[in-house]
């Protein structure tokens, strides 16, 4: 393996980032590597939306850096850092209720052209969005908006997709779709940095983990080790025996 | 999922960019707007008066839309109040001035064809005039200002008053005239009705910019990205498309078409000061309120709206021709709280 295959994906060294008079993040350092899926966890207010805005250069970092394919992007503007090979699905999926499902996807595309195969490929994963091609954003229901929020994200091929709380208000059925989707995609060598609260729904597609407390990374590893060790389950996230049945 | 729905989706993926957003229109603004005018009729009495003052307020409608519809987009779009919109106007109508001593054998010439051209050429350079001013204005006076309303409307303010001043300074305070050629003068007779030409081309021009602007907005990729960029705008940057030189891009433009809005305005006032542009101003952003903001559609109903209550009021009720804008706007957002045609919810 070269040096470059070898150097993870993405860094963040000593990322501090006020929003305001908060210190949000206070010193994150974490790497992403080349390839699988992370999953970035901790309870409510540990900074995890903070650090993929961060990331995005949605919220600037007051002090650390990010490093992304070896490239410095701590100060890079957000559209930049999207066109270098970012892709961004916030919590609230960003979808545009005015735009049909076809113009949330154009938008996404670089030169306003579909890829037909690629197309084709991601009407794979969610044969539904056929069906609302046409219809404005605003009028799915919350687990077809994030499959359009899914699908923008990987209409172009990207390096890194960053997606945050997939999992948030949707039906069990709509969970196990993607997380098909996620493991579907892993398998096509997509790098996926996933914040996720519900333990159960990123242990079985994630490769490593990143927890986070109080602004900083309290620990980070192989998932499988975290799977293992139901004393470190209970103190880096609170569950127990029961809570994880 | 059915066989019709089958087959129209395969249709529309096979050349996924021929296919056109499949929205409902909501017609309701638009049949109030229509039931209004014909409302009036009976108050009025005669006929021909109520399709003079009607044809009328449908080219200063036009007018107004025109000066408006930069002005929404720039609201819609970067959620920037600017108060100093007017000063376009003026400095459009005064750029036009400029251009009238260079052209005047043309706007004096007996050929309807020059007349045309020279009208033409004047709107076209008083639009760059302006344009190139907005560039300047948006650097100046908008940047500084970013994300901060009440910063916003006193600079802006302010800056309107010292374009009004920069105007008095370069043109001078004397009344400035804008005379139409002679073959866009006077009036064309249908039946016992009188309508004047300029009415009837500034309806044109107004309309034009309204198709010109709804296709640009449905059809184009910079449309495609503006209407997103109302919604939201930290969306479309983390999509990879810089909203803040689309934001320059459409405030330049929107100063040119305030630009072509005074020019026209000049024309069909013939004579005015540099308070060109603070006159229209209330009514400019009554129309961008109860358009509902962003909205092109929206701004063009409203400014037709407003032009039609102004117009039957002032006949019949002169001294409450301006307190019938505050009752349309009061009445148009206790019926609809986001204006006539409000954007998607974020």
């Amino acid at each position: 393996m070269s040096e470059h295959n070898k150097a993870p994906l993405l860094r963040l060294a000593g990322v501090h980032t006020h929003i305001g008079e908060y210190h949000i993040l206070q010193g994150v350092n974490f790497e992403v590597p080349r390839t699988g899926v992370t999953a970035l966890l901790g309870r409510n207010g540990a900074g995890k939306t903070t650090t993929l805005r961060t990331i995005m250069g949605l919220w600037q970092a007051s002090n650390g850096t990010v490093t992304f394919d070896a490239a410095d992007i701590t100060r890079t503007k957000t559209p930049d850092i999207a066109r270098s090979g970012i892709a961004y699905v916030p919590e609230d999926m960003g979808i545009f209720g005015g735009l049909t499902v076809q113009e949330n996807l154009r938008l996404a595309t670089l030169d306003g052209k579909f890829d037909e195969p690629r197309l084709e490929w991601i009407f794979g994963f969610f044969p539904a969005l056929k069906r609302f091609w046409l219809r404005p954003g605003g009028t799915l229901s919350g687990g077809q908006k994030q499959m359009v929020a899914i699908a923008r994200a990987i209409i172009e091929p990207r390096k890194l997709l960053l997606i945050d709380e997939p999992t948030k208000g949707l039906a069990p059925a709509i969970v196990q779709n993607l997380a098909d989707a996620f493991v579907e995609l892993k398998a096509k060598n997509t790098t996926i940095l996933l914040v996720e609260q519900n333990f159960n729904f990123v242990r079985s597609i994630a490769d490593h983990v990143v927890v986070m407390d109080d602004g900083r990374v309290v620990h980070s590893g192989a998932m499988a080790a975290l799977i293992e060790d139901e004393d470190l389950q209970a103190r880096l996230l609170g569950l127990h025996p029961v809570a994880r049945a | 999922m059915s066989t019709a729905s089958t087959s129209s989706s395969a249709a529309t993926l096979a050349d996924p960019l021929a296919a056109l957003p499949g929205r409902k229109t909501d017609l309701v603004p638009l049949l109030v707007i229509v039931a209004f005018g014909l409302a009036a009729m009976p108050l009025i009495g005669s006929s021909s008066t109520w399709i003079t003052l009607t044809v009328a307020a449908l080219a200063i409608g036009m007018m107004l839309f025109i000066m408006a519809s930069g002005l929404t987009l720039v609201f819609g779009l970067m959620d920037v109040m600017n108060l100093g919109h007017a000063a376009f106007v003026a400095i459009g109508a005064y750029a036009a001035t400029s251009i009238v001593a260079p052209i005047n054998p043309w706007l004096t010439s007996e050929s309807t064809v020059q007349n045309i051209a020279a009208v033409v050429v004047i709107a076209l350079v008083a639009m760059l005039v302006t344009a190139a001013v907005g560039w300047v204005f948006e650097r100046l006076f908008i940047r500084p200002a970013q994300g901060n309303h009440l910063k916003q409307i006193l600079i802006t303010i302010g800056a309107m008053i010292i374009l009004d001043q920069l105007v008095l300074v370069l043109w001078g305070a004397n009344q400035m005239l804008l005379p139409l050629p002679a073959s866009l003068r006077g009036s064309l007779l249908f039946g016992d009705v009188a309508i004047e030409r300029y009415r009837l081309i500034a309806i044109g021009v107004g309309a034009l910019v309204f198709a010109g602007l709804v296709l640009m907005l449905q059809r184009s990729r910079i449309g495609l990205m503006i209407r997103a960029g109302v919604e939201n705008r930290e969306m479309v940057e983390a999509l990879g498309h810089h909203v803040r030189r689309l934001f320059v891009a459409v405030f330049v433009a929107g100063a040119g078409l305030a630009g072509l809005g005074g020019t026209m305005w000049g024309f069909y006032r013939e004579q005015f000061t540099v308070s060109i542009g603070a006159e229209v101003l209330v009514q400019i952003l009554i129309v961008v309120i109860i358009g509902g903001l962003g909205s092109i559609t929206g701004c063009f109903a409203a400014a037709i709206l407003i032009a039609l209550s102004t117009n039957y009021v002032s006949f019949l009720a002169p001294d409450f021709a301006l307190v019938s804008n505050i009752l349309v706007m009061v009445v148009i957002l206790l019926w609809r709280p986001r204006g006539l045609y409000p954007l998607a919810a974020q």
